[in-house]
């Protein structure tokens, strides 16, 4: 992929303040709880993974952030506002389950797309917007498929423009729902350096990751989610074996049969951060 | 037997007929297999009556049930090509069918004088003036007999073959896996979906057949999880709305086809509103019990977690929940006694939960 | 005016220019919708639409005693939109599949609308005459006014496609992401069923209620065949519809005794069948013959091979 230099991120929080604020959150679908009392700050600058087993929350842990799913208590802050009044400085990544792939659309398109939140109401794509989608395209090494539909690109060449897409958006920071799933290992390989590139150039990555034996590779951050948060911190610090059977055999569904709580495993498991939320 | 009470059984053998292999329509979710094979199926009429002359039924029921079954087939291969989605699809066929079929009634208007009103409201107040003669002697009123074969005929079907139905229906992937032909099966119930659908256009018109088919089985559903159950309820619930049909009909003074599609509307809105299993009253019983559930739950955990206890005035803002929301939860689990409140405000969790 | 085409003789008319304006319009206006209702899945949702106009016609005329278009497919819409809600409301709060509550409205509406119909017809009221041209479409009571409503409508429905068109491209494509970006998929699916319903209303009187759903479908899945972007899609959606509109109308003008319903609907199938054929790289006659072609040189390469399976130079 070519070496273009990223909008380098010039309003990152004063340091010690986090990208991402979440209190007490707890989602439910149903009644029945998906995230339960969840306390997490995402650094920024770093590249953070989100890992647990199967409906552990990590997607809707994502949603709940971006304001896609109603929550059933607790609060979610982003750049310490609210989410719609920065929503320009957020990318996201969705799984690519809900995409209508026989749209009559091409690679090209689907990157200018991403320029739409740019664009305001009733206002079509300009020339600017349009040569910004070429260079996000040529980023991600997909420039001769520009005019390809996207029906005929394959699982890893579809997120390579779903990427290009998330870059023309020029944000800050970048949400990704498992980034990496039906995706050959060149293109992994080649997301992953782009996803460094974005950090370096100091931006914050987010992703919900599948594949645990690629974490300490290439993450700095991981947070532990089992319904529950499990743990989160430097992966150093926090990826150990002790955590990851915790996350992996514990209980994930707080609210037992017979519909009463069961209580946490220790007190020093739920560890709040006590911040200030405005 | 009076003008009436023909009228009402032929409704009520309609609705029997349309009831029972609508069941299976529904149930494979083909609802809509069954409005364009009900449209396209005047197409059949039309051909048949050009070619025989007559609205003889068996020639009838034969001949435009091939072209039903022509719809089907046209359906599924546009969907094979991969180029049309499911639904455009059927929206593609039946409409050209069905103007094919007006076409040539308005071009040809001698060789195929059929009116079209007739065919889709049906004229079912005419219904006791046909009598059936078999070898030069009436042997009663022509609809009962073709109508009631036509229902003995989707019994003697579905009771045959209940097993490979049922199985095919569930699981069709499993069904050929054990040798049973769910593409045969499915051929089989939309060419008995065809029949009778032709069978009851003179008494009710393609505008009911279209509602018997889909609504008495749709209403059953919201009524019963057995599939026994769940075909004689549909059955019942079209041949009761034959019944009430009339009376309304004869109360409003409008058709009688009209009147019992807007019975079985009714019979679907309350099954709707108040199915005691997936009604939308008891529904939100439910949801809001489940809720305030949840809510005491959540509660209790979050305070249990913080050792010092929770300082009541900092629940709203932390949780974000409306005042009496809080007040509520508060409420549940202090009379459940897993939650104290002392006198300076501050929630602790009982010992032991 | 009689006017000498190909050697028929047409009357060039009042009536058979309305006519033809009409189905133009009607063609233009849903195949520019059926674009985005075909792209949606939602192309059947037309058909309950336009069966649920029939009681809101009826109950219109009931109340204001009206013969007006415009008054009664008001009423049609209204009764359109109650439709759209009903089926909203089943579909989310019960069991009930969208297959099967589609098929509900459809025919629960339109039976009910036909009990009215036949009310109003037996209660002997000289000015209900005529109300069941919304079901079959009569285009020849089409008047300069009605002509004139549909093109405000109209233009206001393709107006409103135009203004928000990358909205409508991206909820449609990518709900998700969309709704990350501060759009709102709910509301602007709203909107698009609400258009619908607009051409749904242009419509019913030159095709009536059972023909509609043809026009919303068929100029939108030929596009689709012949091009490879949405704005194309939409654009040769539209041009198509006209092109069925009008070549339904001038021939049901020219042959006696044809509707121009049926004949519409006929030219609109007849080039949706061309487009599915002959399309170049999608249609049926091409991957077949691609499929031909890969057929014999596979055959060609397998004569290669000795019986061994080695591949003979």
């Amino acid at each position: 992929m070519s070496q273009a230099t990223l909008t380098a991120n010039t309003t990152t929080p004063a340091s010690g303040e986090s990208v991402i604020q979440v209190r007490d959150l707890t989602v439910a679908y149903n009644e029945s709880p998906v995230l339960w009392d969840v306390d997490l700050d995402i650094e920024p600058g770093k590249a953070t993974a989100i890992v647990g087993p199967n409906g552990a929350g990590k997607s809707t842990l994502l949603k709940a952030i971006l304001g896609l799913v109603p929550i059933a208590a607790g609060a979610t802050r982003v750049y310490g506002a609210h989410l719609d009044t920065v929503r320009n400085r957020v990318a996201y990544i969705p799984q690519r389950g809900t995409v209508d792939w026989d749209f009559p659309t091409n690679a090209l398109d689907v990157v200018t797309m991403g320029r739409y939140g740019r664009i305001g109401w009733f206002r079509r794509p300009g020339k600017a917007d349009r040569s910004i989608a070429e260079e996000c395209l040529a980023k991600v090494g997909m420039s001769d498929f520009a005019k390809r539909q996207i029906s005929q690109l394959s699982g890893g060449q579809q997120q390579r423009v779903f990427l290009a897409r998330a870059l023309a958006q020029e944000a800050d920071l970048y949400l990704m729902d498992e980034p990496f799933v039906g995706v050959d290992a060149v293109t992994e390989r080649a997301i992953v350096q782009l996803l460094h590139e974005v950090r370096d150039a100091g931006n914050t990555v987010v992703a919900v990751h599948h594949d645990l034996e690629s974490v300490t590779d290439y993450f700095d951050n991981v947070v532990l989610l089992n319904v529950r948060l499990i743990e989160s911190g430097p992966v150093s610090k926090v990826f150990t074996e002790e955590n990851l059977r915790r996350t992996y055999h514990g209980q994930s569904n707080p609210i037992a049969a017979d519909g009463t709580t069961a209580a946490p495993r220790s007190g020093s498991e739920l560890a709040p951060v006590r911040g200030v939320l405005r | 037997m009076s003008a009436p009470t023909i009228i009402m059984i032929t409704g009520a053998l309609v609705g029997a007929s349309c009831g029972l292999v609508g069941a299976y329509l529904v149930l494979r979710r083909l609802a809509l297999m069954g409005d364009a094979i009900s449209h396209s199926v005047l197409l059949g009429i039309v051909l048949v009556f050009a070619v025989t002359g007559s609205r003889a039924p068996l020639p009838m029921a034969i001949g435009a049930g091939a072209v039903g079954l022509l719809t089907v087939a046209l359906v599924a291969w546009i969907q094979r090509t991969g180029l049309v989605k499911e639904d455009a699809a059927i929206g593609l066929v039946f409409p050209f069918l069905f103007a094919i079929g007006v076409f040539m009634i308005s071009r040809f208007p001698t060789t195929v004088h059929i009116d079209v009103d007739a065919v889709l409201f049906g004229e079912i107040a005419h219904v006791p003036l046909y009598r059936l003669e078999l070898f030069g002697r009436d042997v009663g009123v022509q609809a009962f007999w073709t109508l009631g074969t036509m229902l003995a005929v989707n019994l003697v079907f579905v009771g045959f073959l209940y097993k490979e139905l049922k199985l095919s229906t569930f699981d069709a992937g499993f069904a050929a896996a054990v040798g049973m032909s769910p593409v045969l099966l499915h051929y089989l119930l939309m060419g008995a979906v065809s029949a009778t659908t032709v069978v009851a256009f003179d008494a009710v018109g393609a505008v009911l057949v279209v509602a018997m088919l889909v609504v008495p089985a749709a209403t059953a559903q919201l009524l019963t999880r057995n599939l026994p159950v769940l075909l004689a309820l549909s059955m019942a619930l079209g041949a009761s709305s034959a019944v009430i049909g009339y009376y309304l009909a004869r109360a409003i003074d409008g058709s009688v086809a009209g009147a019992m599609a807007t019975t079985l509307g009714l019979m679907f809105l309350a099954a709707y509103l108040l199915s005691p299993s997936q009604g939308l009253v008891a529904m939100l019983a439910r949801r809001k019990r489940q809720r305030q559930n949840f809510l005491r739950e959540l509660l209790i955990a979050h305070v249990a977690a913080k050792p010092g206890g929770v300082d009541i005035t900092s629940l709203d803002r932390d949780f974000g929940w409306a005042r009496a929301t809080t007040a509520r939860a508060i409420r549940d689990a202090r009379s459940q006694q897993r939650l104290h409140l002392n006198d300076e405000g501050v929630l602790t969790a009982s010992q032991g939960t | 005016m009689a006017l000498d085409f190909l050697g028929l003789d047409i009357t060039w008319d009042a009536t058979l220019r309305n006519v033809i304006l009409g189905s133009m319009i009607l063609g233009l206006t849903s195949g520019v919708l059926g674009t985005f209702a075909v792209l949606r899945r939602q192309s059947l949702i037309g058909d309950a639409l336009a069966h649920a106009a029939l009681p809101g016609i009826c109950i219109m005329f009931i109340v204001t005693g009206t013969r007006s278009s415009e008054l009664l497919l008001l009423g049609g819409a209204l009764s359109g939109l109650v439709g759209t809600a009903v089926l909203l409301a089943v579909t989310r709060w019960s069991t009930v599949k969208q297959e099967t509550a589609l098929g509900i409205v459809l025919s629960v509406f339109f039976g009910f609308g036909i009990l009215l119909l036949t009310r109003i017809q037996h209660s002997g009221d000289s000015a209900q005459s005529g109300l069941d041209r919304f079901i079959f479409g009569q285009a020849a009571t089409i008047l300069p006014r009605d002509v004139l409503v549909m093109s405000i409508v109209a233009t206001v429905a393709i107006g409103v496609v135009v203004l928000l068109f990358k909205e409508f491209k991206l909820v449609t494509f990518d709900p998700a992401f969309a709704a990350s970006i501060g759009m709102r998929p709910d509301l602007l699916g709203a909107i698009l069923a609400g258009l619908l319903v607009l051409a749904v209303m242009i419509g019913l009187q030159t095709v009536g209620v059972i023909l509609m759903v043809s026009l919303l479908i068929a100029p939108a899945v030929a596009a689709r065949q012949w091009t490879t972007s949405l704005s194309g899609m939409v654009l040769l959606s539209g041009a198509f519809g006209m092109a069925a509109g009008v070549a339904g109308s001038v021939t049901s003008s020219l042959v006696d005794r044809l509707p121009t319903g049926p004949m519409i609907v006929i030219a609109a199938s007849i080039i949706v069948i061309f487009s599915l054929l002959i399309a170049p790289r999608r249609g049926i006659l091409s991957t077949w013959r691609v499929r031909r072609i890969r057929a014999r040189q596979f055959r060609a390469e397998l004569a290669l091979t000795d019986h061994h399976g080695v591949t003979r130079s």
